[in-house]
């Protein structure tokens, strides 16, 4: 019973792609957030931090509800990613993914927003007067002493996109080979009748995972940081 | 070349600063939250001001009358912070080359070499800021200013943050800067001493206002109006010539027509010229030259004018061979020996009371 079956194999895969694709798209967007609401002073920041928090607080069928009419086949975004650029999310791993980066987006940008905040702004001022531009500034000072933080919010990205069940079984519901991922897959062996081994041997590879996950984040961080913050 | 003039208001604040300098090192001085910073800022490009003109180096920085404002990048103004800034996740030698990647400006151009020489980083090219000494650092820091090939360097407060001794490491480097580049620096601190060695130039400001502007000599040595219960800084410099270093008691004298000045410890200065800032505070004034007292350093001279304030008596001497030395004494003091201009005195300076900052060896 221990042995992990080609269907287990088949959502174990799934799970990281939709995982791997989840944390590597919303990366972009996370850091530009981070920025904003560890730098920004603009009217609206305060609701801006509510918004990118809001998926930890509310309940995930409410997010997959949402993407579900926004994203869905007939949903204004859903309808016009269809017609121009050929994207759907419905009822695909694409959906999966966009429902995982969505829910793991507060804990993409909180540990980004940190470092970027814990930065001496004086240190980008030093890079201004040698002659960096604003985007040279970002790129060469903010962006690497940054690193520690990029890497802690994509793990935990990558974490909570491996365990997302709420929104994305709402969103696209729970297709083998499609959008069955493994807590998706654990969810249909515990509804059958003699599912119960199965049930645990997908829990026990979504342990081994995440605690992995955690494992290589904790390994990069302090690798980075030996670099970049002062042991004086 | 400097040339600035601008005002800003920031709360209660209101900051309207203008001078200009032709020095190699200009000095800023006044007390804190008298805008020395804003000064820095608003010439780096940090701060926007509401109205105003700055000229550095040929290059108008920023004119509000013709609506030109340049962003810090695009100004070639060095700065030099208190507490270094070096980049972390860079070499020291890459904080230093880390200019030259966004500007080339040949025609300014100082060689790496030159740099890494004059301020002794040599051995430290390789070494990750981290593992450096607060001394290090800061010349590291002051290394990467200058090879961006600034117009002008800004220096807020460099030693500052530093001990005596890292900053007697520090300051022969920075007069070594001033003496084989032609970069001009402006030297903002509150160490009179540090500013009396080394501007040629001194603006002073309280409140965000220009109180005084003009060579070193004439600012550091006019009374600036104290305020209640407060002491101000005069102080005067004397320039003598090395003549040797007592091994026994461990004192170098200074010659100088109007007497020998006696100075704790080696001044490394073979032959060469040395100038001592003295504070108006550690002169005390003799009528006759007296001769059981422990005062080494007895200068003669006559007095040029005595100005008075409360208590307080401001008797400025023109010393024998020509040097001005200034003594802040009672008024009463004044009144009991009859002082007054014309008059020879001897001014008594106490060795034991110069800072070793403000004892520096030029270029006579």
């Amino acid at each position: 019973m221990w042995t992990i079956q080609p269907d287990d194999w088949i959502a174990i895969r799934l799970s990281l792609k939709v995982a791997a694709t989840a944390t590597l798209f919303s990366l972009p967007f996370g850091i530009l957030v981070a920025l904003i609401l560890a730098r920004g002073r603009f009217f609206g920041r305060t609701l801006l931090d509510g918004l990118v928090h809001l998926p930890l607080v509310l309940p995930p069928v409410v997010i997959g509800y949402l993407l579900l009419i926004h994203f869905g086949r007939k949903g204004m975004i859903g309808s016009f990613l269809d017609d121009n650029f050929g994207l759907v999310f419905s009822f695909r791993w694409t959906g999966a993914a966009l429902a995982c980066a969505v829910m793991g987006f507060p804990l993409l940008v909180q540990p980004i927003r940190l470092t970027i905040a814990s930065i001496d702004e004086r240190l980008e001022q030093a890079a201004s007067t040698l002659g960096a531009s604003p985007i040279w500034v970002f790129l060469t000072i903010t962006l690497p002493l940054s690193l520690p933080g990029i890497i802690a919010g994509c793990v935990m990205c990558f974490a909570k996109a491996l365990g997302e069940f709420g929104a994305t079984i709402t969103f696209v519901s729970n297709i083998p080979g499609e959008t069955q991922t493994i807590p998706s897959a654990i969810h249909s062996y515990i509804q059958s009748p003699d599912g119960d081994a199965g049930a645990l041997r997908l829990s026990l590879v979504s342990v081994f995972l995440a605690l992995g996950a955690l494992l290589v984040s904790q390994f990069l961080v302090r690798r980075f940081t030996r670099n970049t913050v002062s042991s004086a | 070349m400097i040339d600035f003039d601008c005002s800003l208001r920031r709360g209660a604040f209101a900051f309207d600063v203008a001078f200009k300098s032709d020095a190699g090192i200009t000095g800023l001085i006044g007390p804190s939250g008298s805008g020395k910073s804003t000064v820095i800022q608003l010439i780096a490009g940090l701060v926007r001001p509401a109205r105003g003109r700055i000229e550095a180096g040929g290059k108008v920085l920023a004119d509000t009358d013709q609506g030109t404002w340049l962003p810090p990048h695009r100004r070639g103004v060095g700065l030099v912070f208190q507490d270094a800034q070096l980049f972390p996740h860079l070499t020291v030698r890459q904080n230093l080359k880390y200019g030259r990647w966004f500007t080339s400006q040949p025609n300014r151009a100082i060689a790496l070499d030159a740099i890494v020489d004059v301020l002794g980083i040599g051995h430290l090219l390789d070494r990750s800021p981290q593992t450096l000494s607060g001394g290090e650092r800061q010349r590291a820091a002051i290394g990467r200013a200058l090879y961006s090939s600034p117009r002008l360097v800004l220096m807020d407060e460099p030693l500052a943050s530093l001990d005596t001794a890292r900053k007697l490491e520090i300051l022969p480097f920075i007069e070594r800067l001033r003496d084989e580049f032609s970069i001009p620096i402006l030297y903002v601190s509150h160490s009179i001493e540090e500013v009396a060695r080394l501007a040629t130039a001194v603006v002073r400001i309280e409140k965000g206002k220009v109180i005084a502007a003009g060579s070193t000599r004439e600012v550091l040595s006019s009374p600036a109006l104290p305020q209640a219960g407060e002491r101000f800084d005069a102080v005067s410099t004397v320039a003598g010539t090395f003549s040797r270093y007592d091994e026994e008691f461990g004192v170098s004298i200074i010659a100088h027509p109007a007497g020998d000045i006696v100075l704790p410890g080696r001044i490394e200065s073979a032959g060469g010229a040395v100038r001592v800032a003295i504070r108006a505070t550690n002169v005390a004034l003799g009528v006759d030259r007296p001769e059981h007292v422990s005062i080494r350093s007895i200068l003669a001279g006559r007095i040029a004018r005595i100005e008075t304030n409360g208590p307080f008596a401001l008797v400025s001497i023109e010393l024998t061979g020509g040097d001005p030395i200034i003594a802040y004494v009672t008024r009463l003091a004044v009144h009991e020996l009859g002082l007054g201009p014309g008059d020879r005195v001897n001014a008594l300076v106490k060795s034991a009371a110069i800072d070793e900052l403000g004892v520096s060896r030029f270029l006579a």
